[in-house]
């Protein structure tokens, strides 16, 4: 249970770092007047910025990946949350079984 | 007194699945750390200050000794760039947060409560009893298990034969569905994940983040001027 200095400084920096993109929308918000076209932009952040995290995970590790992603993204069609993430487990741990 | 209990156990109610699919992920960030010769006590340090879970796995991806201080920071400001325009999407919607609650709730902004208390906005107001309901046994959880996964090590054997791995990229497709618009939100899906993709085979990790998320929203701004074309003139007499 030690804590090296070094590695201290780093988590420091790294939190620091976190917190300064956390709260500069903040300061963002109210300056933005947005045109409906901007505003359907800004409505896309959610989705594009989810999809951008995943894809290397999704889309380029390996067909079983991709093919649970599939599996997934029909089950999100109708089913909650937590029934997504049980079929896209299940789902890739078969494809893996399977490759 | 009753609505802020209501609030924030339905800030707990939403959060669940999410902190249940987070369990696996916190054990095997823990795991990967004390692989880099992390103590415990420095992953549990990192879990509370830091808590950005695909930061923190980048960062134990390029961790160190002596810690390459310069290139964690920079990584770390990369991935999280997102948070800047999650932050100026959320906050108009914080009109009952006090300055401090703005400023501490804001701490902890990750993508799974963000996401859901933007979902929560669309049809609620967004109240502090509601975010801090969903923050704290989020934020606990991740601690938690992510210590638990430095301390468990190599005990727990790999992940991925259970397929715990693609929990969290289960977890962020149902979410995506949440925030489905039509046709603006497909072209933004397509373009956000084939730009992540490649740049994630070509350039590398932390660029697919920013990558991705630019193009995505690229794809937006264009498909929603064309569909504005083409059906603001039959619409409006």
């Amino acid at each position: 249970m030690t804590v090296d200095p070094l590695n201290m400084l780093a988590i420091l920096g790294m939190a620091i770092a976190t917190y300064v993109t956390r709260i500069a929308g903040l300061a963002l918000a109210g300056r933005l007047d947005l045109s409906p076209r901007a505003q359907a932009a800004f409505d896309a952040i959610p989705p594009a910025v989810l999809v951008a995290v995943i894809a290397p995970s999704a889309l380029a590790t390996g067909w079983a990946e991709t093919a649970a992603t599939a599996a997934a993204a029909l089950a999100a069609t109708r089913l909650p949350l937590l029934g997504v993430v049980a079929v896209g487990v299940v789902a890739v741990v078969g494809f893996r079984a399977l490759g | 007194m009753s609505t802020l209990w209501d609030d924030a156990r339905r800030g707990f109610g939403d959060i669940w699945p999410a902190m249940l699919a987070a369990v696996p992920i916190g054990l095997l960030f823990g795991a990967l750390a004390a692989g880099k010769g992390l103590s415990p006590l420095e992953v549990m340090i990192m879990g509370a200050l830091v808590f950005a879970g695909g930061a923190q796995f980048a960062a134990v991806e390029l961790w160190a000794t002596p810690a390459p201080i310069g290139a964690l920071v920079f990584s770390t400001l990369l991935i999280n760039a997102r948070h800047v325009l999650m932050g100026a999407s959320i906050a108009p919607k914080l009109q009952g947060f006090s300055r401090g609650q703005k400023l501490l709730g804001l701490y902890y902004m990750a993508d799974e409560n963000w996401a859901l208390a933007e979902k929560r906005a669309r049809t609620h107001r967004l109240t502090p009893a509601y975010w801090f309901g969903m923050l704290a046994p989020f934020v606990a959880c991740w601690i938690t298990t992510s210590t638990l996964g430095a301390i468990v090590g190599a005990a727990l054997g790999d992940p991925r034969r259970f397929g715990a791995d693609f929990a969290f990229t289960a977890l962020f497709i149902a979410l995506v569905a949440a925030f489905w618009k039509g046709r603006v939100t497909f072209w933004t899906v397509a373009a956000a994940g084939l730009a992540s993709a490649l740049t994630y085979r070509f350039v590398g990790p932390p660029w697919h983040v920013l990558a991705g998320a630019l193009c995505g929203l690229a794809a937006a701004w264009i498909a929603a001027g064309d569909r504005e074309g083409a059906v603001a003139e039959p619409a409006k007499p």
